[in-house]
């Protein structure tokens, strides 16, 4: 398993303290760095009042969406008399994002500690972890770390001795980008195809078996335990841009920089100090071409755009694209944006799970489009065909899967737009284009 | 996607046993206990389809319309609903593959360090050629995924269970030379 960076001195490491030590990975090795006080901590204090502290320290979600974590807890029903569960995503799969992975695999107690907490404010029966299929050693360490959790009295009937029961069961995905979509996720727990479900009704009314649910995402579950132990207050200070975005979080960086890898940041660091002085900055005689910085689901950054912007989810969206999982794929100016806008359509189109119409024939048209362009047999109208189909992708569809194809494309014609004509024109050789892989 | 509507669908197993009748089960010894060991940890028996489906392949080496059968039998399901979970999910291999099934990510963060180098050499030296093609020894089976989920390592492959970083084509034959 690869190691990760030694810590930046500008990052502020919470999460990722003990990424790389492999001490951090058994219960006692945790319990030494101080694992485990957030959850004794939460289990003298009432469900609603960890619930408040949550929304008190400004922790919003970081698997996409950003929604304020201690809100969606807060959604969850008062005696309902029924199950509830509590899901924690760790089906990381968007292009860019590698983050919850380290989580897992060097801080497995963390991240369970975090589910934890969740599942005795929320009053969940059971927690299921879902962790992609794809994800072996993740899977492993999760496994051993929970079964000794389990050992240890900090899960089970009788949580330290508090009275309080905690159960949590691994739930092993088999390979489906769309089910880290949350309701997709929940059909694949109860052992369907992984179609995302109409909303209305939301999880926390009719989720996971018809029952009250909320789901997380892995990073945001780990964070819990330190706002627990160190104070809403302390949390939300963590703040360097919008007062909307509060804490650290973990960074993904990779592609045409010189140390790729995982940085936590406090919200609003900079862009530019991330890309060029954390990350390494460009390889030499290399510029910067763009960002994406969500994950691969949102628009792309030009370079003015990246350098000028700050991290965090404001501060991002007033640059015209969204902070999403903080997956940064960075590209240089050596990057044929054709061909990468193109893999990116056949991931989605790949990936679509293809109950909605415009998503499984927009994604697939896309791909084809994009493809008979990168083979130089482009037509002049296609570029306008490409933004139509993506109007009709964006907004119209179950999940937001469509949309996150279109965002790429629109963006790219639109900051791009003079290598997409380079191709319409047939000033490239079609000897010298990339090669179309994988068909 | 499964066929159209109308397709003829298999009548299963009914009264013959557990799955068809040539059909050796999956579902016994070992294997029937970790079922059983499943269904505590669901409210349902449907719930317990994934998990299941992941023994029958380990024990299989893929998942087999008689084993799909099976499944349904076991858990209340029908062969159709079994098979139509199956081909969902692009882990279950619905074919006999290699006695090593390699996934390359070539998904945009990898491909842009250099991954469709890494495919290339990975199907010149086992012997595949072709994506999906299964070396003439047997020996391995090649497929893209989409991203692993290790961008800053590019590039990832999922060797069986292995999940090996920063693959480039110069380790390809070092890697391959630990999987007889």
């Amino acid at each position: 398993m690869g190691f990760p960076h030694p810590p930046h001195s500008k990052e502020t490491v919470v999460l990722s303290k003990y990424f790389g030590d492999e001490g951090a990975r058994s219960f006692d090795g945790w319990v030494q760095r101080g694992g485990y006080e957030g959850l004794k901590k939460a289990l003298g204090m009432t469900p609603e009042a960890i619930v408040e502290e949550v929304k008190a320290s400004g922790l919003r979600g970081r698997g996409g969406a950003g929604f304020p974590t201690g809100l969606k807890w807060s959604f969850m029903p008062k005696n309902s008399g029924k199950p509830h569960y509590l899901v924690c995503n760790a089906d990381e799969s968007e292009p860019g994002t590698f983050k919850d992975r380290e989580i897992m695999r060097w801080t497995p107690h963390q991240m369970i500690e975090g589910c934890a907490i969740a599942s005795y404010a929320i009053g969940a029966e059971l927690c299921y972890i879902y962790i992609r299929g794809e994800f072996t050693d993740p899977l492993r360490i999760t496994q051993a770390a929970l079964d000794e959790a389990y050992a240890q009295g900090a899960l089970g009937p009788n949580v330290f001795g508090s009275g309080k029961r905690i159960e949590m069961v691994i739930h092993r995905g088999a390979g489906a980008y769309i089910c880290g979509e949350e309701t997709a996720m929940m059909n694949s727990i109860e052992g369907k195809r992984g179609n995302p479900r109409i909303k209305p009704p939301f999880p926390a009314q009719s989720g996971l078996f018809g029952m009250p649910t909320t789901i997380n995402n892995v990073e945001t579950l780990a964070a819990v335990p330190h706002i627990l132990t160190r104070g809403a207050a302390w949390y939300k200070g963590l703040c360097l841009g919008s007062p909307k975005s509060t804490g650290t979080k973990l960074f993904s960086v990779c592609g045409h920089v010189m140390m790729p890898g995982n940085y936590e940041i406090t919200m609003g660091f900079p862009m530019r100090d991330l890309i060029y002085d954390l990350a390494g900055g460009m390889r030499p005689g290399r510029t910067l071409k763009g960002v994406i910085p969500g994950g691969s689901s949102v628009p792309i950054m030009s370079r003015e755009e990246a350098e000028s912007a700050l991290c965090d989810y404001e501060g991002i969206q007033e640059k015209g694209s969204m902070l999403g999982s903080a997956g940064f794929i960075v590209m240089d100016d050596s990057t044929d944006m054709v061909y990468e806008i193109y893999r990116l359509a056949k991931f989605y189109a790949h990936e679509s799970c293809a109950q909605c119409t415009q998503c499984r024939e927009g994604t697939a048209w896309t791909t084809r489009i994009l493809e008979r362009m990168l083979q130089g047999q482009g037509k002049a109208a296609d570029l306008q065909l490409l933004l139509d189909l993506s109007e009709q992708m964006t907004g119209k569809t179950i999940c937001v899967l469509s949309d996150s194809c279109a965002a790429p494309v629109v963006s790219g014609i639109k900051k791009f737009r003079g290598e997409f004509d380079r191709y319409l024109s047939g000033a490239v050789n079609p000897e010298t284009m990339p090669a179309v892989v994988g068909r | 996607m499964t066929g159209g509507h109308g397709a003829p669908v298999a009548a299963g197993g009914a009264g013959t046993g557990v799955g068809p009748p040539d059909h050796q089960p999956v579902f016994v010894g070992k294997a029937l206990e970790r079922l059983e060991a499943l269904y505590p940890k669901y409210p349902t028996k449907q719930a317990c389809l994934l998990p299941a489906l992941w023994i029958v392949q380990e024990e299989r080496g893929w998942i087999s319309p008689q084993c799909m059968a099976e499944v349904g039998e076991v858990l209340g399901l029908t062969p159709a609903y079994v098979k139509g979970v199956v081909t969902f999910y692009t882990m279950y291999y619905q074919h006999p593959m290699g006695r090593h099934v390699i996934q390359v990510c070539t998904t945009s963060p990898c491909h842009l360090c250099g991954a469709a180098e890494v495919l290339a050499a990975l199907l010149k030296e086992t012997g595949c050629e072709e994506l999906g093609r299964t070396s003439p020894d047997g020996r391995f089976t090649v497929v893209e995924v989409e991203c692993l989920g290790a961008c800053g390592f590019p590039t990832p492959i999922l060797l069986d269970d292995d999940f090996i970083e920063s693959v480039t084509p110069e380790r390809v034959s070092g890697i391959l030379g630990r999987y007889p």
